[in-house]
């Protein structure tokens, strides 16, 4: 167990490490120069000129690299240039709306894929399960951005059910700000939902097959008794990998819906940071939301170790 | 995974056909995807009027019988632009099917066969999925500029691992199949092994991922032409028509609805036609059918 975690933590490294020199090539294949793109065409040489010096970008390659891995083994991330600030406590002031934005839509997501992937497995072949794969099917096919301007049309602007857009301000009760999220959270979670549905479905259909469900059905156990006690709570441990794949879909899908709903989350800020050519904030983020994928598949797969006494690392 | 067909076996071929042709649903979203792709490939000649002629006098008219989809706020026909926009945004998801299948098929060809390459590639991979894929689209568009041609670029790049990993997993599988063996006995070489008896035996797990990168890569692509970071807003794709629509809400929903449901249509289409595929390609499922 302990040798199982151990190789995972040298895997993690060597996964992080790639994705830092990702991250690193990213802004070095800006065709011209960064600090140029950056400061705009009316900037003066002498400012392009001190912005290279501050960034760094004046020294060799090498030396660059050295010197932006040996940043992040300190996990100092850099500096915005536009926000003037580290980019680690400007990701921090954005974290919170993201944050319950992704907990929020895995929720819905969940609540709508557990029963409706249930169902569907059980009545498998039927005109309702056809129904089920197709309309998850037309969830995930929708843009996301789309119907979140749909809904907020019909929700905010026509009926005034929901605020139309933003946070609430700084001073706003933090009901006020859940109310914010509610259809930003439906959007994502309705989109996302398809997957974790298709996935509880295979899930259940797996275990429907197995000798234990069968021995249940054979000591006269009633279907519901079976499918609830029995089933379902197998199905579920496979359903724990979906759920960090879906992480990183939320995470994506953030990125979209923050802007459409005007949210100030870390998805808004790096389409600000893209617009401004905000590289630091760009590298930050990008690896900070890859280091908490990779986390978060770990926790993962420790999971599995608690919940399934079957799995032996 | 997808089992492989051989390609010499022209009656299993057929099979594949027939049996998707039984498939409602695949006949039903071949024919969208047939008058999509026909409206599109025939735009010039099947739109009404010029998609980039402004027209103030007729600026924000509803749909009716002179403008079937209305007009947008500079008087353009919004069915002409519609048809125009699905030129690039299926070209785009088409040209992303096509790059990351060559990085891909490269790549996963290279993990899958030869062993030594096998750990620096999968790290690679995993490292490289670990990026959400519009963030990672982004940043690319940002570090590129923003073009078509980047951005077809950057998504390429985004959906590469999805395919390479596929490409290895089928490729770790038929390494040990007898008529691998068989090829290198008879002393060919493994250049010819890789390329012809290994890549012939992909062509169903490439087809049914190629089928799903496409319907991602439209979807990305009206993202990030949404957001402004994608293509140039003067050019009509599904997602900057939306983009410029969105501020007319309310008064002249027309301009960004109908660009959405060829959106949707386009992507339910194609995901369909990738799970029909699967079903078929995959005999395990297959049986149950």
């Amino acid at each position: 167990m302990l040798r199982y975690l151990l190789n995972r933590l040298v895997g993690l490294a060597a996964v992080m490490f790639i994705v830092a020199t990702i991250v690193f090539v990213i802004i070095r294949v800006t065709p011209g120069d960064p600090a140029a793109v950056m400061l705009g065409p009316q900037a003066s040489q002498q400012d392009v000129a001190d912005l290279r010096a501050r960034l760094g970008l004046d020294q060799p390659l090498p030396v660059q690299y050295a010197v932006w891995l040996g940043q992040l083994a300190r996990g100092d991330l850099g500096r915005s240039i536009f926000l003037d600030k580290p980019v680690l406590s400007a990701l921090a002031d954005r974290a919170e709306p993201t944050l319950w934005l992704t907990l929020m839509s895995l929720a819905i997501a969940s609540a709508i894929a557990l029963p409706v992937g249930i169902l569907s497995a059980v009545k498998r072949g039927t005109v309702l399960d056809q129904s089920v794969l197709t309309f998850s099917m037309f969830t995930s096919s929708v843009p996301s951005f789309w119907l979140g301007l749909l809904l907020m049309q019909l929700f905010s602007v026509k009926l005034g059910w929901l605020p139309v857009a933003g946070y609430g301000g700084p001073d706003a009760s933090f009901a006020t700000r859940l109310s914010h999220l509610v259809l930003p959270a439906v959007v994502l979670g309705l989109v996302n939902s398809a997957l974790v549905t298709r996935f509880i479905r295979a899930s259940m259909l797996d275990v429907l097959r197995d000798d234990y469900v069968r021995t249940a059905r054979a000591k006269g156990l009633t279907e519901r008794r079976v499918i609830l006690k029995h089933a379902v709570r197998n199905a579920l441990i496979p359903i724990l990998t979906v759920l960090g794949l879906t992480t990183a879909l939320l995470i994506s899908g953030a990125v979209v819906t923050e802007t459409v709903f005007g949210l100030p989350g870390v998805g808004s800020l790096v389409v600000s940071a893209v617009l401004r050519r905000d590289y630091p904030v760009i590298q930050g983020a990008l690896l900070v939301i890859a280091a908490i994928y990779v986390l978060i598949n770990l926790c993962i797969d420790l999971l599995y170790l608690a919940v399934d006494p079957r799995v032996r690392y | 995974m997808a089992i492989p067909i051989p390609a010499s076996a022209g009656a299993e071929r057929w099979q594949v056909v027939r049996l998707l042709a039984a498939r409602k649903t695949v006949l039903a979203s071949l024919f969208v995807l047939a008058v999509l792709v026909g409206a599109a490939a025939l735009a010039p000649w099947l739109s009404p009027y010029d998609p980039f002629k402004l027209s103030i006098m007729n600026r924000l008219q509803a749909p009716g019988a002179a403008h079937w989809f209305g007009t947008d706020d500079f008087g353009r026909d919004v069915f002409s632009r519609v048809l125009y926009g699905g030129r690039l945004s299926l070209t785009v998801g088409f040209l992303v099917v096509l790059l990351s299948s060559v990085l891909g098929i490269a790549l996963g060809l290279v993990a899958g066969f030869f062993r030594g390459a096998d750990k620096v590639v999968s790290r690679i991979i995993d490292a490289m999925m670990a990026f959400p894929d519009i963030l990672l689209a982004i940043s690319l568009v940002a570090a590129l500029g923003p073009s078509l041609l980047n951005v077809v670029t950057a998504l390429g790049i985004v959906y590469t691992p999805r395919l390479a990993r596929i490409v290895r997993a089928s490729t770790l599988v038929i390494r040990e199949l007898p008529f691998v063996e068989a090829a290198r006995a008879l002393g060919v070489p493994t250049r010819r092994i890789v390329t012809v008896h290994v890549l012939r035996n992909l062509v169903s797990p490439i087809l049914v991922q190629g089928t799903f990168i496409f319907a991602y890569a439209m979807l990305a692509e009206a993202g990030l032409s949404f957001l402004g970071v994608g293509v140039s807003p003067d050019v009509p794709t599904w997602g900057t028509m939306i983009n410029a629509g969105q501020q007319y809400m309310g008064s002249a929903d027309w301009i960004m609805v109908f660009p959405g449901v060829a959106i949707v249509l386009a992507v339910l289409s194609l995901q369909l036609v990738g799970d029909g595929l699967r079903d078929v390609l995959d005999p395990r499922l297959r049986k149950e059918l």
